[in-house]
């Protein structure tokens, strides 16, 4: 493209602009038509419905992928056609302005619109505060509250802990990687994946019947074990995530399982990156290997620890898919995010959705800003 | 963070007693179990799968009857087929979009000057810490009145701005720090920013536009609360995600097809996974900050 500049800029003004003008009319044409094709699914009906699926996929794939493609070019054939001073005056924008653009539209706006509407969404004459009046009071939203508060409690500390232990002691093992890769494995599973998982782990069958999730099973065998000792009168196999309160730490479960990989991976960066001298000389000082681990190592790699934390906890905070398919937030388990939801879709009442979602940011924002803070410390980048 | 001496790796090797090992085995055993009994018993038959666990036909392969029979009948009547090629319609536009927007403004703010750079960049950077739920409700009502929803356009764009913030963040930081020298020998040649930028930036930047790309992709594939709200349920459109829990709603103790079908929306991601593993741990901790 470099040898075509030239030739551009020689040309004259009117071609310059001629040549801008058919850019972007092939280029505007050419979206408009593919998204058309696009929003129809029986475009390629004729090819039966595999094909014409597959086609559909086809046309979204070069849309997408060279839709964004065309129209930066498009923008730069109309710079480029302009004066040379217009040029470059306005080069940058070609470049930083879509991307503002779009976070402006997606996440400025309708933020800005959130906050203000959980304030003006009110009934006519009603306080502004309505919203948060009728939310604090209604006590299937404090039992939202809470719950967000137990996964808070739980989730962050349980990861992190799990995590730390993994990797100091896989640190020590001869097949490292292997063993780190399945604990890392989770973290490339969605949350409804996961939860269709641990559904199948917490599976019941009535009391005779086999059980065929693994929970139960063990529980029922256990159980069986101790009737026949003669500690248990009897043992009946339970429906985990219909126990109330225990089921929410049963869905705790699940995210402390998706997390542990993550915690493991950065702490064990970290340990690895603990000076061998200052290890060799607590040895020397003849500390013991949980004494060294615990005043040395977790000490040193505190900044990663408090990272992981953090991070977990936002995730937490946000936490929806795992009880929307779960439970739907039946059996106690309702959480702020699950709850927006269903203000949102099954009440239709936006003005209590949009205060749930301030509660959501007003909680998750020390959090973040504790994150940002210490990844800046610590000089992480990409 | 700290030193240059060598690592506690280099005296690693095998130093743990059995307590180590035992610790472990029993961690990793934990993290296995769940995944590998949802494989074991996608291929076990409805009758095996409700009546005993799936244990027994680990413990017993031989007079198991094996069956590929749940993924036939998920793929084709239960339209996870559709779903599989619409996670591909949405995931990859959603991927490449905000990569591409964000690789083009984290150059402008990085090696061009121009009025409100700082401003600009200042404000799209905070906005990662805006938790995605804060533009919902507003979003969908424009989605509504612009008959959005439901489209694939529409969730490119939600992914998009949602990805963005973090995407500029990661590439500003990896871009601008490359050397001044190669684009000032550029623009003596006679190259323009966009050419400079077409280049010589996308190609030296290739290991931060990975990270980023593998981290967005893996974002996208198992996102459910975005293609919920913005997309639907409707099976023209359907992800893996929502046809996967719509399976829990209407068939949720038919335990052979979930599994199947939790297996097939898991393929896609865990091959990624393994094969890029290296470039998604790199983003991890950068990407950590996702809102």
């Amino acid at each position: 493209m470099a040898e075509a500049i030239h030739p551009i800029r020689s040309m004259t003004p009117g071609l310059r602009i001629l040549r801008a003008l058919v850019v972007v009319g092939v280029v505007f044409i050419a979206l408009w038509l593919g998204l058309r094709v696009l929003r129809d699914p029986n475009t390629f009906a004729a090819f039966g419905p595999t094909l014409s699926k597959l086609a559909q996929a086809l046309v979204a794939l070069i849309l997408g992928v060279g839709g964004i493609w065309a129209l930066f070019y498009a923008a730069n054939v109309i710079i480029e056609a302009l004066p040379t001073r217009a040029t470059d005056f306005l080069r940058p924008y070609v470049f930083v302005v879509p991307a503002v653009a779009v976070v402006g539209l997606y996440l400025i706006y309708p933020t800005a619109g959130t906050v203000v509407g959980s304030f003006t969404e009110v009934p006519e004459g009603a306080s502004p505060l309505t919203n948060y009046t009728q939310a604090f009071t209604d006590q299937e939203v404090i039992l939202a509250l809470r719950n967000n508060l137990i996964w808070l409690l739980i989730a962050p500390a349980a990861s992190v802990a799990i995590g730390l232990a993994f990797a100091a002691l896989v640190d020590r093992i001869k097949n490292e990687s292997l063993a780190k890769a399945f604990v890392f494995m989770p973290l490339a599973i969605s949350f409804v994946g996961a939860s269709v998982i641990w559904r199948f782990m917490y599976a019941w069958k009535p009391p005779g019947q086999n059980q065929i999730g693994v929970l139960n099973a063990i529980w029922v065998a256990v159980g069986g074990w101790l009737v026949d000792l003669g500690l248990l009168q009897e043992v009946e196999p339970v429906a985990w995530l219909q126990e109330i309160p225990w089921n929410t730490f049963f869905l705790i479960a699940i995210m402390v399982w998706l997390q542990v990989g993550l915690a493991m991976v950065i702490l064990s960066a970290a340990i690895k990156g603990v000076p061998r001298d200052l290890v060799e000389a607590a040895r020397i000082d003849g500390g013991s290997e949980l004494q060294i681990f615990f005043r040395v190592i977790v000490p040193t790699i505190r900044g990663s620890i408090l990272t992981v934390f953090t991070t977990i906890a936002i995730a937490v905070l946000k936490v929806f898919d795992i009880i929307f398919v779960t439970t739907g937030g039946n059996f106690d388990t309702s959480v702020v995010a699950v709850r927006m939801y269903q203000e949102m879709f099954r009440f239709r009442n936006f003005g209590q959705a949009t205060t749930m979602a301030v509660i959501l940011l007003v909680a998750v924002l020390p959090i973040m800003i504790v994150n940002i803070r210490n990844l800046r410390r610590q000089g992480v980048g990409a | 963070m700290t030193g240059k001496s060598a690592t506690l790796r280099s005296s690693g090797g095998d130093r743990g007693g059995w307590l180590v090992k035992l610790l472990v085995i029993l961690i990793v055993a934990m993290w296995i179990i769940p995944s590998l009994g949802l494989l074991v018993n996608s291929f076990r038959t409805s009758v095996d799968s409700s009546s005993t666990g799936w244990w027994t036909s680990l413990f017993h392969p031989l007079s198991t009857q094996w069956t590929i029979e749940n993924y036939q009948s998920v793929l084709t009547s239960g339209g996870l087929f559709d779903a599989l090629i619409n996670s591909l319609i949405v995931t990859i536009p959603s991927t490449i979009i905000p990569i591409t927007l964000a690789a083009f403004a984290a150059f402008g703010f990085a090696w061009l000057k121009f009025r409100g750079r700082s401003l600009m960049f200042g404000v799209l950077v905070g906005l990662i810490v805006v938790p995605l739920q804060l533009a919902l409700v507003p979003l969908l009502r424009i989605y509504q009145s612009a008959e959005m929803t439901g489209s694939f356009l529409g969730i490119w764009l939600a992914h998009t701005g949602f990805g963005l913030p973090l995407a500029v963040f990661l590439l500003y930081n990896y871009i601008s720090q490359l050397p001044k020298d190669i684009f000032e020998s550029a623009y003596i040649d006679g190259a323009s920013p966009f050419t400079a930028f077409t280049r010589l930036v996308l190609p030296l930047s290739v290991p931060a536009l990975a990270s980023f790309a593998i981290l967005q992709f893996l974002w996208v594939w198992n996102d459910f609360l975005v293609a919920l709200v913005f997309l639907g349920t409707s099976s023209d459109v359907a992800v893996l995600t929502i046809e996967l829990a719509s399976i829990v709603g209407s068939r949720g103790e038919a335990f052979h097809l979930l599994t199947a079908a939790a297996f097939v929306s898991m393929v896609i991601p865990l091959l990624v996974f393994l094969t890029l593993q290296r470039y998604f741990v790199r983003g991890l901790l950068a990407g950590s900050v996702k809102g």
